[in-house]
This record gives C-alpha cells, sequence and structure tokens, in this order.
C-alpha cells in the first residue's frame, strides 16, 4: 500500500508539472511577445486566449483521451495548454503596463536591445506573480489529474493518486479506508500548494503596500520641534461669534500592523465660530487633512484620535461611536472632498446621490427631495439641472461634478462645512468660480467653514481665521490680515513668499476684504 | 445596447464555428476505426467498409464537416452511431440535468459567497481571517473528494439521502431534492471559495473609495452605503467570476455526475468519447459552448445594468 502511493506519489507530481511547464511556457512567452510588441500578433493571441477559457477543460481533456489515448503525460500537457491563459493574462497585463514606463524607454533609448530590456526589465516585474500561479496550477493540475484517473480514464499500467482512489471507491462500501491515503495525498497536496501560492503573495503585497504608504507620506517623522504656537490678537471684525468647534490637545495616530502606533497629528488646539470661514493651511503630509477627518469621524482604517477633545456645540466627537456620528453628519457638519471625481459613485445618476440622504437626513419625500435637488443644482450654477440630475457621473466634467458636491454638502443645511482642498484638482479657470460659489455659499446658509488648503492665495480670497500646520502642529494661528501682515513663524513666511512669487499684489488683499465686509 | 447584444451573439457564432471546426478535426484525426468499433470485432471487412461508408467516414474531412455543418445549423444534429437515439433529444435531456446541478450550484454560491465574502471585507479582524482560512480550503480540496467525502458522510453512514440516482423533477419533487442536493453541494463548495475571495477582495476595494467617504459624509449610515453603494460597485468582478465558476462547474459536474451517477452530460461525455461516437460528442461540445456564449453574453448585460459605464462599450 505505502510503496504504491509513493510511486503514485511520484508520478502523479510530475505529470502535474508537465501541465505547469507547458502552460509557462506557453503563457508566458505569448504574453511576453504579446504585450511587448502588440500588433497582430497579440490580437490572434488574446482572442485565442478568450476561446480556451470559454472550454470547459473537462470535456476537452476527455476528448483528447478519445483521440489521443490514455496517456497521463499528454493530457497533462494539453490540460498546460488549457491553463495558459492564466500566465498569458498575467503577463500580458505587467507588459503592457511596464512596457511604456520611462525606465523602459530610457533603457530602449540606451541602446540595449528588446531581448535584454525584457529579461533586465520585464521579467523582474513579472517573476513572483508567475511564481504565485505556478503554485495554485501545479495544485489544479494535481486536482483535474486525480479527478479523470478517478472516473477510470487514466492510463491504467501507471499507479496514481486517481487510480488508487477509484480502487477505493469501487470497495466503499467493505473497505472506505483504502480510499483515505489517497484521498488525504491529493487533498493534502493541494492546500498545500494553495497556502504556499498564498502566503507567497501576502509577503509580495506587504512589501507593496509599505512602500506605497510611505511614498503618500502618511508615515510621518517626528513632530516639528514643539514650540509655543505664535497666536495673534484677534481684531474687530474676527472675535465675534459663539465658538461652534472646538478642538483640544487632538493626537491622531494609526495602528500600524507590528502593533506600534505612528502619529500624525501631535497635539492641536483649533476654534472655530460660528459663521467663520477658518483657514487650515500648510503642506501635504502636515496632518492638516487627518484633522478634518478626526471631525468628521472618517479618519481611514487603522486611524484614530489617540488623545483630546472635539466638542462641537456641546457634543463630544473624539472616540464617539457611529450613532452620534450619524446625528451630526450631514446636518450638522458637510464636507467638500478635493477630487470631484472619484467622489461620485459611478453606478448611480448624480440626481439619487443627491436625493437619498436628504431622504434619510431630513426626512424629506422623494418628490420634495428631488424638488430641493434640482434648486440646489441651480443654485451652485449648473447651466441645465433637469439634465444634470440624470446623468451619471462619468457624463460631466469636474468642475461640474465638484458643483454637485457642494450642493451635496450643504443639502442639509449644515453649520459646519469642511472643505478639504475643494479647487486643488480642478482647471485655473474652474478654480475661482468655485471659490466665489463657497463664499456666497457660506454667507447665504450662515455656515462655519473650515477650509484645508495648502495655498494662501486661497486662504487670502476666502477666509476670515487662519491656523498654519506643520509636521502634525499648528505653529500659527489668527485673523487672516495679522498674519498677512505681521507672520512670525518661519514657515508661515516661507509660505507667505511662495504666493509672493506667483505675483499675487498683497494689497489686493485689504482691498478686497474690505469690499466683501 | 441592442447593438451590443447583436455583436456579442455574431462573436458567439464564430466563436461556435472555430470550436465545432476544431472537434471535428480532432475527431476525425484520432478516430480510429469506428466502423469496426460499431459493429464489433467479428465482422467481417466488407460489412466494416459498408458501414464506413454508411456513415460518411471514407469521404474526406471537409465534406464530412461540411455536412455535419450544414445539418446543424437547420438544427438536426444526426443520430447517435452507437444507440441511433437524436443527438438533439440524447443531449437535450441530459442537459436538464447538468444544467439543474451547475444552476443550484451557481445560486448557492453566489448568496453564500457574497454573505461570507462582505462580512470578511466589512467585519475585518478575526471574521476575515476565519471567512479566508475556509475559503483557501474549500479553494484547494479538488471537488471530487468533497464529492467523495459526502458520500461517504451522509449517504452510506448517516442514509439522509441517497448515494446514487436521479429522480426527474417532474415524476417527484421531493425525490427530484433528495437526488441533486449531495452533487449541488459538492460542486458549490469549490465555487463558493473562489467567488467569496472575489467578493471579499472587490468589497475592500469599493469600501476604500472616496465616495464612501463622502457618502457617510452626507448622514448616511455605513450599512446603507455597504449594501447599496458598496456591493453595486463590487458586483461587477464578482459576476465576471461567477462567469468562469458557472464554464468551471460544467467540467466538474462529469466528475461529480460520475460519483452520484447521475445522467447528466458528464456521463454522456464519458461514454462517447471512450466509443468515438463522433455526432455524440459534437453535440456535447456544441452545447457546452452554446452555454458558454449565453452565460457570458447575460453576465455582461449584467454588468452593464450594475454600471452604467460599462453600458455600450
Amino acid at each position: 500500500m505505502l510503496s504504491r502511493l509513493l510511486a503514485a506519489t511520484q508520478i502523479s507530481i510530475a505529470a502535474a508539472l508537465v501541465a505547469v511547464v507547458v502552460a509557462l511556457v506557453l503563457g508566458v512567452v505569448g504574453g511576453l511577445l504579446a504585450g511587448y510588441y502588440g500588433g497582430w500578433f497579440d490580437s490572434v493571441s488574446s482572442w485565442l486566449t478568450g476561446l480556451v477559457m470559454a472550454l470547459p477543460g473537462i470535456v476537452v481533456l476527455l476528448a483528447a483521451r478519445a483521440v489521443l489515448g490514455p496517456s497521463v503525460w499528454l493530457s497533462m500537457a494539453i490540460f498546460g495548454v488549457l491553463m495558459s491563459p492564466a500566465f498569458f493574462r498575467l503577463v500580458y497585463a505587467s507588459v503592457t503596463a511596464v512596457r511604456n514606463e520611462l525606465y523602459v524607454d530610457a533603457a530602449r533609448v540606451s541602446g540595449l536591445r528588446d531581448g535584454r530590456i525584457i529579461s533586465r526589465h520585464i521579467l523582474s516585474v513579472v517573476r513572483a506573480p508567475v511564481i504565485i500561479q505556478s503554485a495554485m496550477i501545479t495544485g489544479i493540475a494535481i486536482a483535474i489529474q486525480s479527478g479523470l484517473e478517478f472516473l477510470g480514464l487514466g492510463d491504467l499500467s501507471v499507479p496514481t493518486w486517481g487510480s488508487m482512489l477509484s480502487d477505493g471507491f469501487a470497495k466503499i462500501y467493505n473497505a472506505p479506508l483504502l480510499m483515505l491515503w489517497p484521498s488525504l495525498a491529493i487533498g493534502l497536496t493541494c492546500i498545500s500548494l494553495t497556502l504556499l501560492a498564498n502566503a507567497l503573495r501576502d509577503a509580495l503585497e506587504r512589501t507593496v503596500s509599505t512602500r506605497r504608504r510611505r511614498r503618500e507620506g502618511k508615515v510621518n517623522g517626528a513632530p516639528a520641534e514643539r514650540t509655543a504656537v505664535v497666536g495673534h490678537q484677534d481684531d474687530a471684525r474676527a472675535a465675534t461669534g459663539e465658538v461652534l468647534l472646538s478642538v483640544r490637545d487632538l493626537h491622531v495616530g494609526y495602528d500600524q500592523p507590528d502593533g506600534s502606533l505612528t502619529q500624525v497629528v501631535h497635539g492641536i488646539d483649533l476654534d472655530i465660530r460660528r459663521g467663520e470661514v477658518h483657514g487650515l493651511i500648510g503642506e501635504s503630509g502636515s496632518g492638516k487633512t487627518q484633522t478634518a477627518f478626526s471631525v468628521l469621524g472618517l479618519l481611514p482604517s487603522g486611524g484614530r484620535v489617540t488623545r483630546g477633545t472635539i466638542d462641537f456645540g456641546g457634543i463630544q466627537l473624539a472616540g464617539a461611536g457611529e450613532g452620534v456620528f450619524r446625528k451630526v453628519r450631514g446636518k450638522r457638519i458637510a464636507y467638500v472632498p478635493q477630487e470631484p471625481m472619484s467622489n461620485l459613485d459611478s453606478a448611480f445618476t448624480i440626481g439619487s446621490q443627491l436625493v437619498e440622504p436628504m431622504q434619510v437626513v431630513l426626512g424629506l419625500s422623494k418628490k420634495e427631495a428631488t424638488e430641493r435637488a434640482l434648486a440646489l443644482l441651480a443654485r451652485v450654477g449648473l447651466p441645465d439641472p433637469k439634465k444634470t440630475f440624470a446623468s451619471y457621473p462619468h457624463e460631466i466634467s469636474g468642475g461640474q461634478a465638484q458643483r454637485v458636491l457642494i450642493a451635496g454638502a450643504v443639502s442639509c443645511d449644515p453649520e459646519l462645512l469642511i472643505a478639504d482642498e475643494p479647487t486643488t484638482a480642478l482647471d485655473v479657470t474652474v478654480q475661482a468660480e468655485v471659490l466665489d460659489l463657497l463664499r456666497d455659499l457660506q454667507a447665504e446658509f450662515g455656515m462655519a467653514m473650515l477650509l484645508v488648503t495648502h495655498n494662501f492665495g486661497v486662504v487670502a480670497d476666502l477666509c476670515d481665521r487662519v491656523s498654519v500646520m506643520q509636521s502634525g502642529l499648528i505653529v500659527e494661528t489668527g485673523p487672516v490680515r495679522s498674519i498677512f501682515n505681521h507672520a512670525e513663524h518661519p514657515y508661515t513666511q516661507s509660505l507667505l513668499d511662495a504666493i509672493l512669487e506667483d505675483g499675487e499684489p498683497r494689497g489686493t488683499l485689504g482691498s478686497r476684504k474690505e469690499v466683501s465686509a | 445596447m441592442l447593438s451590443f447584444i447583436v455583436r456579442r451573439l455574431l462573436s458567439g457564432a464564430v466563436l461556435l464555428f472555430v470550436i465545432t471546426t476544431v472537434a471535428y478535426a480532432l475527431l476525425y484525426v484520432g478516430g480510429g476505426d469506428i466502423a469496426r468499433r460499431i459493429l464489433g470485432q467479428n465482422a467481417t471487412q466488407e460489412a466494416v467498409a459498408a458501414k464506413a461508408a454508411e456513415l460518411g467516414l471514407d469521404r474526406p474531412l471537409w465534406e464530412q464537416y461540411g455536412g455535419w455543418l450544414s445539418q446543424a445549423v437547420t438544427g438536426d444534429l444526426g443520430r447517435s452511431w452507437f444507440s441511433g437515439q437524436l443527438v438533439s433529444v440524447g443531449v437535450s435531456s441530459r442537459l436538464a440535468v447538468t444544467l439543474s446541478i451547475v444552476i443550484g450550484a451557481v445560486l448557492i454560491a453566489a448568496v453564500i459567497a457574497v454573505v461570507l465574502g462582505v462580512l470578511a471585507a466589512v467585519r475585518g479582524g478575526v471574521v476575515d481571517r476565519i471567512v479566508q482560512f475556509i475559503s483557501v480550503l474549500g479553494f484547494a480540496i479538488p471537488g471530487f473528494l468533497i464529492a467523495l467525502g459526502l458520500v461517504l458522510v451522509f449517504a452510506i453512514n448517516l442514509r439522509l439521502f441517497k448515494a446514487t440516482g436521479y429522480v426527474p423533477i417532474t415524476t417527484d419533487v421531493g425525490g427530484w431534492i433528495a437526488s441533486v442536493t449531495l452533487p449541488v453541494i459538492a460542486l458549490a463548495i469549490g465555487a463558493i471559495a473562489s467567488v467569496t475571495q472575489q467578493v471579499r477582495g472587490s468589497v475592500v476595494d469599493a469600501l476604500s473609495r472616496d465616495y464612501v467617504r463622502t457618502l457617510r459624509s452626507r448622514g448616511l449610515g455605513s450599512g446603507r452605503v455597504v449594501y447599496k453603494h458598496v456591493l453595486r460597485n463590487a458586483g461587477g468582478p464578482a459576476l465576471a467570476i461567477l462567469a468562469v465558476q458557472f464554464v468551471g462547474l460544467l467540467g466538474g459536474a462529469v466528475i461529480v455526475e460520475q460519483i452520484f451517477a447521475l445522467p447528466g452530460l458528464g456521463q454522456l461525455a464519458v461514454q462517447s468519447t471512450t466509443n468515438g461516437d463522433i455526432p455524440i460528442v459534437m453535440g456535447l461540445v456544441l452545447a457546452t459552448a452554446f452555454i458558454v456564449v449565453i452565460v457570458n453574453l447575460l453576465i455582461d448585460l449584467a454588468q452593464a445594468a450594475l454600471n452604467p459605464k460599462v453600458r455600450l462599450s
């Protein structure tokens, strides 16, 4: 029994390897050629791939057996052909993605031959996923092969796991244990190959994701030297109104896979009064968006407020549960995002995305909500509200999408509007219009506004007060005019210098503010 | 939309043509002495030659295929060389059995996989790890081993279901359910595993999208956002993998039908390919390819309904 099992093991695994090698050679070579050179070879092989994938594998194997006779090796070779699309698609996708990368162009310009470029730059990209896929396919090949043998369609002269299982099945009533060993062998081999593939993929994904996170700058270094915040005296105009949002000693951190905590906001204080436009300015990675998301309770997964308080009109939001936030979001605090397109759900019409929250939050009927949505779309300056209402997000422009998002944000008449870089993703000509719209709506609805930006020009245009953020700390805060005229912190000064170089005349600030006030 | 369907049906027709051509050519090359096999070892040389002439086996390949094709487009798939049964009748009666277990398995797999996948993606943590572990096991263990295990436990030891045999739904609904339950479970487990992984992956992906945060910022509860917006966006990739599973299950049914002794396409396929019964094999190839084309078309239409961006492309 044992000796038969061992002999069967050799053949079963060797035959599975035949399948993998055939699939590898066809798929990888085909994928490389089709992906790298494109052209007719590309179209033909892509079409063939679709064809092969549309066939139920076992039926083909049965037909092949009828034609070519019962040979493990042959049927596994054919199975390899059937599995080659898996490699083809993998390699093809990677190669087309890499082909137009700059470093491949650079290699071509510097005179490397195609063969060398393929082996040096492209194979290194697909190597890991191909190894993973191979482990998977070995498992599938063993399963299919033993399945065929089990049906009695195998080569009876060679001992394999499947034929042993078939013998066992014939005696299932008398000696069910006969099935145990080949079953265990097949099952364990398939499981371990799949687990191996999964472990490899996980290892691979982990390195990729940490690399990406670092690039995005979410992992910040130590906080800036914690000196006293430079505070400016409020001038008469800015100081009025009760405090609506009061943030004290806010710390935000992200749990890391290794159990440690990476802090991105290191204890900030922030007050926003009713009806005030408050700018939160700083370079990317300074923690301003994290601060905004903390107030909304919408930090990305893994992120949380680790210390401090967020008092919003008497409600404590720091560490509050979903139930508390649901009473506040939309109705009292609203949010305008940075990137208009990705913030609309492409599967639903714009109208339905506006109507749904109003029905839920304000309890309006569908008809009332629709009327209000149409009125809002007209209010935010969309020329044909009815048409926009019925459109899908991909049918409108970025500027229009941002207007839609602004309409959505003010739809439930909030007290505080958090706008996260609302113009950064827009064309320069559209930016000014959207800022005007925000200013008008803010006055019309009497909302307070927290405007997150990296652009002092936007602050000058819109804000009453401003807080300057650097490396997770607020370094300077006060009325806009005071900060413009007497910036004390070197970081604030450098931000101001940046817009002066753009040629924005400082004089306009005073005069324009006078007019609007 | 209509032009999309017409285009897809045309490309499906081309696919059917290519597949049947290749299949016919292969069968012709490897057919061996079919007339001899039909008549048995004791038949005279003259009788064998006469039989071959009667079946048209002495004509060149393209003539034989042309004859088959011109009849096939009118719906006449010929008769089995061995039993004399009409191919269309034989195949379609078998098809009903296979489709009933495959469609049953796909539906069950879809429901369970969506529940498990969403649960794993939304809850994360321990729930996620447990679901992932189970689905890896379900993916890795070959379907026929699961089928054998089910037979051993539920049919032989517990005697809850019949181990073998098939009762048509038209004769006895209860008996039909009893006869297909184990095969459907055996087929569904592997599909559940793969589809769960895909649903989990695409829900995790959809959850991280910006619009999810924006919708929540408008005051929508996370449950509502998940069941209305996230599921709809995650549905496309999940449907695609379901289509792949359907094709895979048609193949998997061959083995499962053998184990449970169900008179489906699989059994017919095993018999006819071992005999070299070309009309039956061609009927099978045509039927499976046709189902695959139709399933893929339906899935594409469903995807277009889910996501307007896919529409008309």
